[in-house]
């Protein structure tokens, strides 16, 4: 197929190719490079071996959360952690997530290393005064006497079915806070190095889970051999346009990938991994390539990541750029009751009508 | 009710007359800065300023019950007299209301005074985070250092001084809750901020001691800052110290009190200034004289003016430093930035 081919038969390869949840649940994650698959574990597994190394490696390093000692977390991140390090490492707060952000500020400025855990997304919200203000300012206002190095896991994203304020998307409300880093895994061998990385930084990392892969196994490697933190990732090449996702889109855009392949649509998947500071070199070393990107996030449309991405894809990209950069979100209304999930979160379909209007788009 | 519950001032150890004499210099030392900085502010020296004149006796006598060998100060921005007291440079304290930097140019760590911070209720938690820290570094009870923090009436309004102080009490975090009830917060008066006129009384639901203190007397609040640390520092778990006070002055130098108060009002209200209850004390218990208070005075405007020159030799921050302390590890993109603005703005 050449570049400048339509897709005029896509819409009834769609209507085929639609799968159920169950399917797009069972695809996992390609980790290109990996030698040897040491270990195969759940994200859920990957997370609690990294927290379990960070708190073996590091005694200043301390877990705090609502439900995160005796219960192990809500999703049993911090399962078994009390246990093995003691209340003193890994303890459970009042419920209050301001309280929990600030006690992490003051234990930072104490010369701790906390890793908070926020319960769900939506649970941040009665934090965001001491992230954007405290966290996010405390180096900058110490003129860097004070460094933040607190890691603050927050199961993240939609998928699960779950009451309201529990599958947010919050990574353009983090990212655009100076002073805070965000990061999202989208595997677990990504989540076990990505969380090692963020826990050992000095500054503040908004570490965003996606829930609704905590269950799906992987290969893990745990040797950091060859393994960078830093930048995106290309977990698919290919040729004619590149889909740039994070979290658990990473996963639905490499299935999205795999059936436009059977249309001779040569899909190119970058797993964005940090979404602030994005990798905005590695987007355009993609897109130079390919020359049509869709971006595809959970959050609602305006000012959503997609933005910014589209506007680092067109400063560099400009000249060669074959359309405009496709956004394919969720939308701009509060995210939804489980019956209406599936429409709101980008699914296979509307991932596929934004590889068409990339691929069909003529200069008027 | 356990011991635990009961602060007792008197148990804490007589003040010398070396002390009472300590208390008023500082005392004068901080009036007269604090009504210099007014001044300052309509020469044009410094662009604003939240004074705090009529908290002397508030700010001296708590400064001055801290260990500062182990202790940490949690200040909002009207501070002045407690940076003074437990010996932070003012030149790098002022610089913060000469707009050179919002947090202050001293150095946090090393003067155990955390930057000056301007969200309301902002570092309470930060206070019980630190202490908790204390807590978990193993060192004995009798010897914990505590966290003091201050706000003010208004402050207590904030969710954020209620998640800390039940923070606190159920970690057993050694934590001094210092509260200046001034009487108003900008223009709201204390009635129509604090439900049942006292934030003291809120100790009792969270199980912890308090004293409410006259907090124009400046040897009562030392004493009352001095059994709550006590009782932090045996391991006992927050203590809340409320003082009772009254700002003289405005909010601001932006603030006009007169559309919410009359001068009758702040006569009446104000209740004894703390300079001069102190100094009638000294007089009458004649531990010093006008001599004394002669040189307190000229010792408070020799400094004043050292301060005032230093801050007037405040040059503007270089503009790098805008970019210099957002990370310890600064992104590309950030570092993009920083090249771009020296490039368009600097000319390098």
């Amino acid at each position: 197929m050449s570049e400048h081919t339509t897709l005029s038969d896509l819409e009834a390869a769609m209507d085929n190719t639609f799968a159920t949840d169950a399917q797009q649940a069972s695809v996992d994650v390609v980790e290109p490079g990996m030698v040897a698959a040491v270990e195969t574990l759940s994200m859920q597994q990957a997370l609690n071996r990294a927290l379990a190394e960070v708190l073996d490696e590091n005694p200043k390093a301390l877990v705090l959360g609502e439900d995160v000692g005796l219960l192990g977390g809500v999703f049993r991140i911090t399962d078994g952690l009390q246990k093995q390090f003691g209340e003193d490492r890994v303890f459970d707060t009042p419920l209050a997530e301001s309280g929990i952000l600030g006690m992490s500020v003051g234990l930072a400025m104490a010369g701790y290393h906390p890793i908070p855990e926020v319960q769900f997304d939506g649970f941040a919200y009665p934090a965001i005064n001491q992230i954007v203000c405290q966290v996010g300012r405390m180096n900058y206002r110490s003129r860097g006497t004070m460094p933040m190095p607190i890691t603050l896991r927050v199961p993240s994203f939609g998928g699960i079915r779950a009451p309201e304020h529990h599958g947010e998307s919050l990574e353009s409300l983090f990212a655009h806070v100076p002073g805070l880093k965000v990061v999202s895994p989208s595997s677990p061998n990504e989540a076990y190095h990505l969380l090692k990385h963020a826990a050992t930084r000095p500054d503040p990392v908004i570490f965003m889970e996606p829930k609704s892969r905590y269950w799906q196994k992987g290969p893990v490697d745990t040797s950091a051999d060859g393994y960078s933190p830093e930048g995106s990732r290309v977990v698919r090449e290919g040729k004619h346009l590149t889909l740039v996702a994070w979290g658990a889109m990473v996963a639905r855009c490499l299935q999205v990938a795999e059936l436009a392949a059977e249309d001779g649509i040569d899909v190119e998947v970058l797993d964005l991994r940090w979404l602030k500071p994005i990798d905005a070199e590695g987007l355009a070393a993609s897109v130079a390539k390919t020359r049509r990107a869709v971006v595809v996030h959970e959050a609602p449309l305006t000012s959503g990541l997609g933005a910014e991405v589209a506007a680092l894809i067109t400063e560099r990209c400009f000249g060669t750029l074959r359309a405009p950069v496709e956004r394919v979100t969720g939308f701009d209304v509060p995210y939804p009751s489980g019956d209406l999930e599936d429409e709101y979160v980008p699914n296979i379909d509307r991932i596929l009508f934004g590889i068409q209007r990339v691929l069909e788009y003529r200069r008027g | 009710m356990s011991d635990t519950l009961a602060l007792d001032p008197s148990a804490q150890s007589d003040l010398s007359a070396e002390d009472l004499k300590e208390l008023y210099r500082l005392m004068v030392a901080v009036r007269h800065l604090d009504e210099s900085a007014i001044r300052w502010q309509r020469q044009g020296l410094i662009p604003g300023y939240a004074p705090e004149l009529g908290q002397e006796a508030a700010q001296v006598g708590s400064g001055y019950a801290l260990d500062m060998a182990r202790d940490f100060v949690f200040p909002t921005y009207r501070e002045m007299g407690v940076a003074r007291t437990v010996g932070v440079d003012m030149v790098e304290y002022m610089s913060t209301h000469k707009a050179s930097w919002h947090g202050g140019l001293y150095d946090p760590q090393a003067t155990r005074f955390a930057p000056i911070q301007a969200v309301v209720a902002g570092s309470v938690l930060h206070a019980v985070g630190w202490a908790h820290g204390q807590t978990l570094s193993g060192t004995p009870a009798g010897e914990l250092g505590v966290a003091i923090t201050y706000f003010g009436d208004g402050a207590s309004s904030q969710g954020d001084v209620h998640e800390a102080m039940n923070f606190a009490a159920v970690m057993k975090a050694p934590v001094v809750f210092f509260i200046q009830n001034n009487g108003f917060a900008i223009s709201v008066p204390t009635e129509r901020q604090v439900a049942g006129g006292s934030v003291a009384a809120r100790a009792a639901g969270y199980a912890m001691p308090s004293l409410q203190v006259d907090g124009n007397d400046v040897v009562a609040v030392r004493q009352a800052t001095a059994a709550a640390l006590a009782h932090a520092r045996s391991g006992n778990g927050p203590a809340i110290v409320e003082a009772m006070t009254y700002r003289r002055g405005p909010h601001s130098t932006s603030d006009d009190p007169g559309r919410y108060r009359t001068l009758a009002e702040e006569r009446a209200d104000g209740g004894e200034d703390p300079l001069a209850r102190m100094r009638s004390r000294l007089l009458v218990e004649g531990i010093a004289g006008e001599d004394f208070f002669a040189e307190a005075l000229e010792a408070a405007q020799a400094e004043e003016e050292r301060i005032r020159n230093g801050v007037a030799a405040l040059g503007s921050r270089p503009g790098t430093e805008m970019f210099d302390f957002v990370y310890q590890e600064p992104t590309h993109a950030l570092k993009a930035q920083a090249r771009a603005w020296r490039e368009e703005s600097e000319h390098v």
